[in-house]
């Protein structure tokens, strides 16, 4: 098994494992470790793990977690500082990240990690940790051969079938016992690898089963983004669906915290008890909180309706302007996940509708 | 980034909860700026803010900046003394292109603390005064005692080559100045110009911001020869930690000066 190549050969793999009733993503210790066999039931508002064909590896799709808190950690020391007899002096922090790979990561989350790549690379700024701890991540993707009621990474053209930005791309053919997987290299890295395993080269009907798998996702999706989307926003801030869904909204964050490419960050000192040495650490953060954009005299986005504004507005029609693409993959995560079950696609439909 | 370290050589108070500092480099050189620009300040174990620099560009090795004690971080940087040492990321943003408006008639319009921000673009246009068409510096303050650098105002006003119009909103006993908003000694100011030949620098709160464009566009001045600078939570400076989201742009980055035509919507809007 591909997992235990890689560990074999000193890698630390991080991938899928089913824990406390979802998909989450922390190291294996070896294949087995895989949740084989289950799938996942997303709607707005819920996720359940069930029973599934006991041959399928990968039926799964996406969980509450994402793969950026290993590129991008959740909490991360970036310098300490000392006092000293005359000011103080500055140490940078110096992390171990070691060699890593990431194991079944979806279409949808690699075009995630493709777009925190541009954000922490934006031309004038490098996070050079983050810049790290991505060269020496490999990349093994999982062609989607099913989807989820909350996936429409069709629509966001994400997915279901990632043809760039994978070290190495799998895909599960057949519904067997001993079912085979199509290996694609995207990468001389991948290359490497596809050599020292020694499969047998693919043929037509390989390819083909890859084809219907990737048939199967497609069909699967109900969720469709509208196409004008990034304008439609763009042109309307004061539209009277922002009131309706700030009803509807707790501000509770939980779909910037799910979203693979919500990177906002807080920085916070600590110092310890002498008060001599004090440490930087960024966390994640959400603009949903009110903390968020406050200026002295009080928060720029006091009311539910800005901040959801600011937040869907971001993801579908700002984002192109700062990074050029979309901030939303389609993954689905902020549908499943949100405790009153507000669905995206949902709401971006309203301002489609009322454009016509 | 981490913060390059700078000792702090001299500090002078400006009003009660206001003071200005010069520091300098402790880890090589200070870097060049441009007005408009700003840097984080680092007073150990506190936290980062973001302050504009407030000096001469032509002499980047005197870092000043002036601050307003408004809550923990910036308090713990108008308590500073001199020899004190503090870390500074920057300089950061987008700046004031007074160096691009050779030739026109310069308006600056500053309400309370957003005079330290033009301040630099101000000392350009002094040191380069046959550059331009005319001169113009407008401040407004809450009340006479309130006034930011008051000897500079009457220093720069004393030239022969330079208007220089003070208001204040609350008169205290002894004043024989202006009263009223700075939109009123704008309005006076533009009456005597040639609109279209005007470029205009505005900083101060949001609102004066807003209804001095609106004025100076109903004078006639060009909308993409008005400049505005914006102010948002900032904790990186940097482009990463998106707390200066202000629509599609970073204020630490696109910013914080803006020309008004490109913001000009999002201005009107509220809890942007
Ligand atoms: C581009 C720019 C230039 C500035 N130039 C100056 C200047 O020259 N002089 C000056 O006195 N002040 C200036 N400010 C405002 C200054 O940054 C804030 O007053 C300062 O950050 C307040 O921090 P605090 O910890 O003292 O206040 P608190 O109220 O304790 O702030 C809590 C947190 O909110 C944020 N915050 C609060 N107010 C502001 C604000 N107005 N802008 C940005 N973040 C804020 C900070 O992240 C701070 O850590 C500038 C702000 C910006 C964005
Ligand atoms: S906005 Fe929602 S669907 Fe889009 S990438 Fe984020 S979590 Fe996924
Ligand atoms: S949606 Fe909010 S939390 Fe997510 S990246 Fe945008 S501003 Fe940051
Ligand atoms: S201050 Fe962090 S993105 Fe601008």
């Amino acid at each position: 098994m591909l997992v235990d190549h890689f560990i074999a050969d000193g890698w630390r793999v991080i991938g899928p494992r089913a824990a406390n009733g979802a998909i989450v993503y922390e190291p294996l210790r070896s294949g087995a470790d895989l949740p084989k066999g289950l799938i996942d039931d997303q709607q707005p508002g819920s996720y359940r793990l069930t029973d599934g064909n006991p041959n399928r590896w990968f039926d799964y799709v996406v969980g509450p977690q994402n793969w950026k808190k290993w590129l991008f950690p959740a909490k991360q020391k970036l310098w300490s500082a000392e006092k000293t007899t005359d000011g103080f002096t500055v140490t940078a922090h110096e992390e171990s990240y070691p060699k890593t790979v990431l194991f079944g990561v979806r279409p949808c989350d690699l075009s995630a990690i493709e777009i925190l790549d541009s954000v922490f690379d934006n031309g004038d700024f490098t996070d050079t940790a983050y810049r790290e701890r991505r060269q020496k991540t490999f990349i093994v993707t999982v062609q989607c051969a099913r989807a989820a009621s909350t996936c429409f990474c069709t629509s966001m053209r994400t997915g279901p079938r990632a043809k760039r930005g994978f070290d190495l791309a799998l895909t599960e053919l057949g519904e067997s016992r001993d079912n085979a997987f199509l290996v694609e290299s995207g990468s001389p890295d991948g290359d490497n690898v596809l050599t020292a395993l020694d499969c047998p080269a693919p043929e037509k009907q390989h390819h083909d089963a890859a084809e219907k798998a990737t048939q199967n996702a497609i069909n699967d999706q109900s969720c469709h983004m509208p196409d004008d989307i990034r304008h439609l926003l763009r042109d309307n801030p004061e539209h009277p669906q922002w009131d309706d869904v700030a009803d509807r909204c707790l501000s509770c964050a939980n779909c910037t915290l799910a979203c693979p490419t919500c990177f906002c960050s807080d920085v916070e000192d600590i110092n310890d008890l002498s008060g001599d040495h004090t440490e930087r650490w960024r966390s994640w953060d959400s603009c949903f909180s009110g903390a968020f954009s406050y200026i002295h005299g009080g928060s720029v986005r006091r009311s539910t309706k800005s901040r959801y504004r600011q937040w869907m507005t971001h993801k579908l029609s700002s984002w192109h302007d700062q990074f050029g693409t979309s901030g939303c993959v389609g993954c689905g995560r902020c549908i499943a996940w949100c405790p009153v079950g507000i669905d995206i696609t949902a709401e971006a439909a309203v301002f489609a509708k009322d454009e016509e | 980034m981490i913060p390059r370290r700078y000792r702090v050589v001299h500090v002078w108070p400006e009003l009660d909860d206001v003071m200005s500092m010069e520091l300098a480099p402790l880890d090589g050189p200070s870097p060049q700026f441009k007005p408009g620009q700003f840097n984080m300040i680092y007073p150990f174990g506190v936290g980062e803010a973001a302050i504009s620099i407030s000096g001469d560009m032509t002499d980047p090795g005197r870092l000043i900046h002036t601050t307003r004690a408004v809550g923990a971080v910036s308090s713990a940087i108008t308590g500073l003394t001199k020899g004190d040492m503090v870390g500074i990321r920057g300089p950061f943003g987008s700046h004031w292109p007074i160096e691009d408006q050779t030739g026109r008639e310069i308006v600056f319009v500053a309400g309370g603390l957003g005079l330290p921000p033009l301040r630099p673009a101000i000392y350009h246009a002094l040191q380069n005064r046959k550059d331009y068409d005319g001169l113009t510096i407008i401040h407004g303050a809450r009340s006479p005692d309130t006034l930011v650098y008051p000897e500079e105002l009457t220093e720069w006003k004393s030239r022969f080559d330079t208007e220089v119009d003070v208001t204040v909103d609350h008169a205290l006993p002894g004043w024989t100045g202006r009263v009223g908003v700075v939109t009123t000694c704008l309005d006076r100011a533009l009456a005597g110009m040639d609109a279209v030949n005007v470029s205009a620098f505005v900083c101060g709160p949001e609102v004066m911001m807003r209804f001095s464009a609106q004025s100076l566009i109903a004078a006639g001045v060009p909308c993409d020869r008005i400049w505005v600078s914006m102010e948002r939570n900032m904790k990186c400076a940097i482009g990463f930690c998106g707390h200066c989201q202000y629509g599609p742009d970073f204020v630490c980055r696109d910013g914080p000066v803006f020309r008004y035509d490109k913001i000009a919507r999002r201005l009107g809007l509220k809890e942007i």
